[in-house]
């Protein structure tokens, strides 16, 4: 506690803290559905087209979130179409896209700024980052995440279980899918460049696969993911912060240690 | 379920479920299914057959609304609207491993009765256990899905389409990837729902076993080759070449 109270006299440290918080959880939600439906891929795709979207951005010199988040909705968009329209691989087709847009990123920095220690905290993450107005972005993303996910949570599991029955009886699944992606995308662009374009998303498939190993209920799984978003995320700050090492990337390896432990405890389950 | 007994076994007129006339259903501009017409009454077991690539999904997804038919007429029976139609769809690759209670799946069959409602209330909670005593799968309730058999699996789909409608249950080649005794068991609860009054509309390439389950048949080749009952199918020529070439 007195490391965290030690981090807590940084006010760029606690909004860090805060956001990071707040985006963590949205993305473990949201996760908990994109895994479900095979849908991972959508994750790493838009942090690849926020990178992009991010750097075109600074080297235009506008502000960075009202060009970008415009930009990976539109991408969420066509990446859920490509996914559901199955004409092209899916998988493949993001995997291009990706590329692309990082391309296309790495392209325009080098031409105008050069790799700044901006571009360089985009692709790897940077607690700097966050600022008041992020902060405040993050909360409104959870509040309307958290009650997407309390209010439609039974038409979720039906979107997210089976949408040929949920489509029969009535739901609009497409909905669903959208404002999820939509949600998705908002996520991503706020969390990038905390966590980095290559981490991000992690923050969206590791929770929900850590608690697939253990929990038998949708329920259950999406709590726990909840939770250990949280729980992962405050872990790996602290440990960022006593061996100075950069955050996004502790997170993460703390969430893979998270894995690890369920996936033990899976086995060892098992086998009794 | 009481109730649904009477109903069925009153004999008064029966009360068509959905009424096609002429009807075409297909993708933009190829229609792949031309000039249905059919009717599903009340307490009707029919089943569709026919080759590979033939219409008989596209007619699924026609019947269950979700694909608009591009010429003729489609009447669904009111009641049917109102909750949708009891589903049955074939089982995702991401099904096999999800994370949910037997439970979960079946309560998720009552969402069109919430409305806009956001939690299930006493009432869907004791319809869906009835559903899950009437498929006898209610001592597995709290077990998790994808560690069920493939035969359990398909009990836990049918008590979920059964908490949509106890009227009319559609099912797309429900016995894929059962072993015999499942499939089986399967026919056997079909029929026994059908007995409670349940109309029954089959997808299926398990033409032998049908004829002895159903009562109508309909054979489809991109239109309606043959549509009638069981007996008349077995003497049409179409019903002799399908089944002797089967057999």
């Amino acid at each position: 506690m007195g490391v965290l109270a030690e981090m807590f006299s940084y006010p760029f440290l606690v909004r860090a803290f805060v956001g990071g918080v707040l985006v963590s959880l949205c993305a473990s939600l949201l996760g908990v559905s994109l895994v479900l439906k095979r849908y991972s891929m959508i994750g790493d795709g838009l942090s690849h087209v926020s990178f992009g979207a991010l750097s075109i951005a600074l080297a235009m010199g506008w502000s960075p979130l009202p060009v970008s988040i415009p930009v990976v909705v539109l991408a969420a968009f066509f990446l859920l179409r490509i996914t559901e329209n199955g004409k092209m691989k899916s998988d493949a087709a993001i995997a291009m896209i990706s590329a692309s847009a990082l391309a296309i990123g790495i392209i325009v920095t080098s031409m105008t700024t050069g790799m700044t220690t901006d571009v360089s905290s985009y692709m790897f993450g940077s607690i700097l980052a966050m600022s008041r107005e992020d902060v405040i972005l993050s909360g409104a993303l959870s509040v309307i995440v958290l009650g997407l996910f309390v209010i439609c949570y039974n038409k979720i599991f039906a979107v997210t279980f089976d949408e040929n029955f949920a489509r029969a009886t009535g739901v609009r699944v497409g909905l669903y899918n959208i404002l999820i992606a939509i949600l998705t995308a908002v996520t991503i662009v706020l969390g990038m460049r905390m966590m980095g374009a290559m981490l991000i998303s992690s923050l969206i498939i590791f929770p929900a696969l850590t608690s697939m190993r253990i929990f038998k209920s949708f329920r259950g799984v999406v709590l726990s993911s909840g939770i250990l978003s949280i729980v992962c995320f405050a872990i790996g700050m602290m440990g960022s912060y006593c061996f100075s090492t950069p955050a996004g990337a502790s997170i993460v390896v703390v969430n893979l240690a998270a894995f690890l432990l369920f996936f033990a405890w899976q086995a060892c389950v098992k086998k009794m | 379920m009481e109730e649904n007994r009477n109903e069925a076994g009153s004999g008064e007129a029966k009360k068509p479920l959905i009424v096609c006339q002429n009807v075409d259903f297909g993708y933009e501009n190829y229609d792949v299914v031309v000039g249905v017409s059919m009717t599903v009454e009340e307490g009707d077991y029919v089943c569709i057959v026919g080759e590979n690539g033939s219409g008989k999904s596209t007619l699924m997804k026609g019947l269950l609304g979700l694909l608009k038919p591009t010429g003729g007429s489609l009447t669904v029976a009111e009641e049917l609207k109102k909750t949708g139609i009891g589903y049955l769809p074939q089982q995702t690759a991401a099904q096999r491993d999800f994370p949910a209670t037997v439970q979960e799946v079946v309560l998720s069959g009552c969402l069109s009765r919430r409305g806009a409602l956001p939690f299930y209330s006493r009432k869907e909670k004791a319809i869906a256990r009835e559903n899950m005593e009437k498929t006898g799968i209610y001592q597995i309730k709290d077990h998790c899905y994808r560690e069920l058999s493939g035969g359990q699996q398909q009990r836990v789909l049918i008590a979920r389409a059964l908490c949509a409608t106890s009227r009319l249950l559609i099912l797309d080649e429900p016995i894929t990837g059962l072993d015999p005794s499942a499939i089986q068991d399967l026919y056997a609860m079909l029929k026994q729902l059908n007995r409670e009054g349940v109309a029954i509309l089959m997808v299926s390439h398990d033409i032998r076993n049908v004829v002895s389950e159903a009562s109508k048949i309909l054979h489809l080749k991109r239109e309606v080759l043959f549509y009638g009952t069981v007996q008349e199918y077995k003497k049409s020529a179409v019903g002799k070449e399908f089944l002797g070439g089967d057999s």
